[in-house]
């Protein structure tokens, strides 16, 4: 996530980044993360209609980051991991409110709304999902 | 009437003991948490700020309350650490809670009290049927200037509570407000810590708001103290509100449950608010509730409320924020507060 990156660019993804909206294809039923305006699967045949992730779901692999990039120094170290969602879509995003070494395969994550960047101390806060640990009461 | 159809809590789970603050600055920690009566605080995530603690408060009270959240008409988030000097923090929560495009939103400041200001506005929105529902917020990222008493305890977390009038599980039957000029504490605008009026900030300020709201509230209401099963005071440290208590002969027990700041600090405009939330996760049918905010410069909101048979369990409790935590060393800390430029 570079700085400066075009406000444009970051408002249009908002629905994307805080609710976790998407698509599905009523085709196929399969679900997409990011959205798709097309299913590679049933091409021609696709019925693209808009699908909200549940937000759940499970650490498929992980690598934790010493070295930074420009604007996450503060966070080193951290893990950057892939998420396989309920609904079978698999993307990497950043693991939080986890130490490194309590990071496991398979553990179940939910999507958390965190700061993600920020332009400089004058621009733009981008906001955005990590996934964390799922809470439970019983502990 | 309003009442509170959802409500939830969140806190961050870094914490840092008095002990390790007091290190830094050859202070004695054993009197300090005597004190303040203090053990920790909590500390928010590089990545964690007033609009995603409200944010995830809020989440937590909309999966409590099962609405839809397009039916909140009005969003007010009330803090005095918002990230942005101009930009709502309640659009962006909005936006996160997919209750936007129509419905109205601001921000709040009222020092600590700002949460429970934004209660009081929804309650009026739903009486007087502008909106099915509010959602008011209280959230802090509050910071004390190194090496300052405020250091010790000012903390982060938030409640969110969504206020309407259809299947309350607690009515909001009274409220009632006492504001006055004092300066007791205060942050100027551009300046990243406040300043307060040292021993200025106890009787004319906190004492004596907190106290003629409550006393405003009970004789407005016809209430007695003795109906009430549960008391919430604000707590900028955990000794302010036991003394008020004593002096107006309130049983510790009521204070109990809703006494969070000896172990997560004072959240400022999250404080009263999660206080509530913690009271709410076990009180039952018919309780009463009385719950007085504080906010310098100066005022106190005081409510009476009475929880209802529709009362459930919280499945994320405060005491589950509560309880997970992550200590940090003095140097983590400030590296996380910023007070280390990078
Ligand atoms: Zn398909």
């Amino acid at each position: 996530m570079p700085h400066r990156k075009s406000l444009a660019s970051i408002w249009r993804r908002i629905p994307q980044r805080y609710r976790g909206e998407s698509t599905m294809c009523l085709n196929c039923g399969r679900h997409f993360f990011p959205p798709r305006h097309f299913c590679p699967y049933c091409r021609r045949k696709s019925k693209i209609a808009p699908y909200t992730i549940s937000g759940r779901g499970k650490v498929m692999s992980y690598t934790v980051v010493h070295v930074a990039q420009e604007g996450f120094e503060r966070q080193v170290p951290y893990v950057i991991a892939i998420v396989e969602l309920e609904e079978g879509p698999k993307l990497t995003a950043q693991l939080c409110a986890v130490e490194p070494e309590d990071v496991r395969i398979g553990m179940p994550v939910e999507m958390s709304f965190r700061r993600i960047s920020e332009d400089k101390d004058d621009g733009i806060i981008h906001y955005g999902y990590k996934f964390s640990p799922i809470l439970s009461p019983k502990k | 009437m309003a009442g509170i159809v959802g409500y939830g809590a969140y806190i961050p789970r870094y914490r840092i003991k008095v002990e390790e603050i007091a290190k830094v600055w050859g202070k004695d920690a054993n009197s300090i948490k005597k004190g303040l009566n203090i053990q920790e605080k909590s500390v928010p995530a590089v990545d964690e700020d007033t609009i995603t603690i409200a944010t995830e408060a809020a989440r937590n009270a909309l999966s409590y309350a099962g609405i839809d959240p397009q039916g909140i008409g009005a969003v007010y988030v009330g803090s005095e650490s918002h990230p942005y000097a101009v930009k709502p923090s309640a659009a962006t929560v909005a936006e996160a809670i997919n209750a936007t495009p129509v419905m109205t939103a601001a921000d709040y400041e009222f020092a600590c009290k700002a949460g429970t200001a934004a209660i009081q506005t929804c309650m009026a929105m739903v009486d007087s049927n502008m909106v099915r529902y509010g959602l008011a917020i209280g959230a802090d990222t509050s910071q004390g200037r190194p090496g300052d008493a405020l250091e010790y305890t000012a903390a982060a977390g938030g409640a969110a509570y969504i206020i309407g009038k259809e299947d309350t599980i607690a009515n909001i039957e009274a409220t009632y407000s006492f504001t006055t000029d004092t300066p007791d504490f205060w942050r100027r605008a551009g300046q990243e810590y406040p300043r307060h009026g040292a021993r200025f900030t106890g009787e004319p300020a906190y004492f004596k708001h907190v106290r003629s709201a409550t006393e405003g509230l009970l004789e407005k209401g016809g209430y007695s103290l003795d109906e009430f099963d549960y008391v919430v005071f604000h707590q900028p440290n955990g000794k302010f509100p036991i003394r008020l208590a004593k002096r107006m002969g309130i049983p510790l027990e009521k204070l109990k449950v809703g006494l969070l700041t000896p172990m997560i600090g004072n959240t400022y405009s999250g404080a009263t608010p999660l206080g509530l939330a913690a009271v709410l996760d076990i009180a039952k049918p018919g309780e009463m509730i009385l719950a007085t905010s504080f906010g310098s410069g100066a005022g106190s909101d005081s409510f009476a409320i009475r929880v209802t048979e529709n009362i459930h369990k919280n499945e994320r409790p405060v005491q589950m924020y509560a309880s997970r935590t992550k200590y940090l060393s003095y140097g983590e800390y400030a590296k996380h507060r910023r007070k280390i430029r990078m």
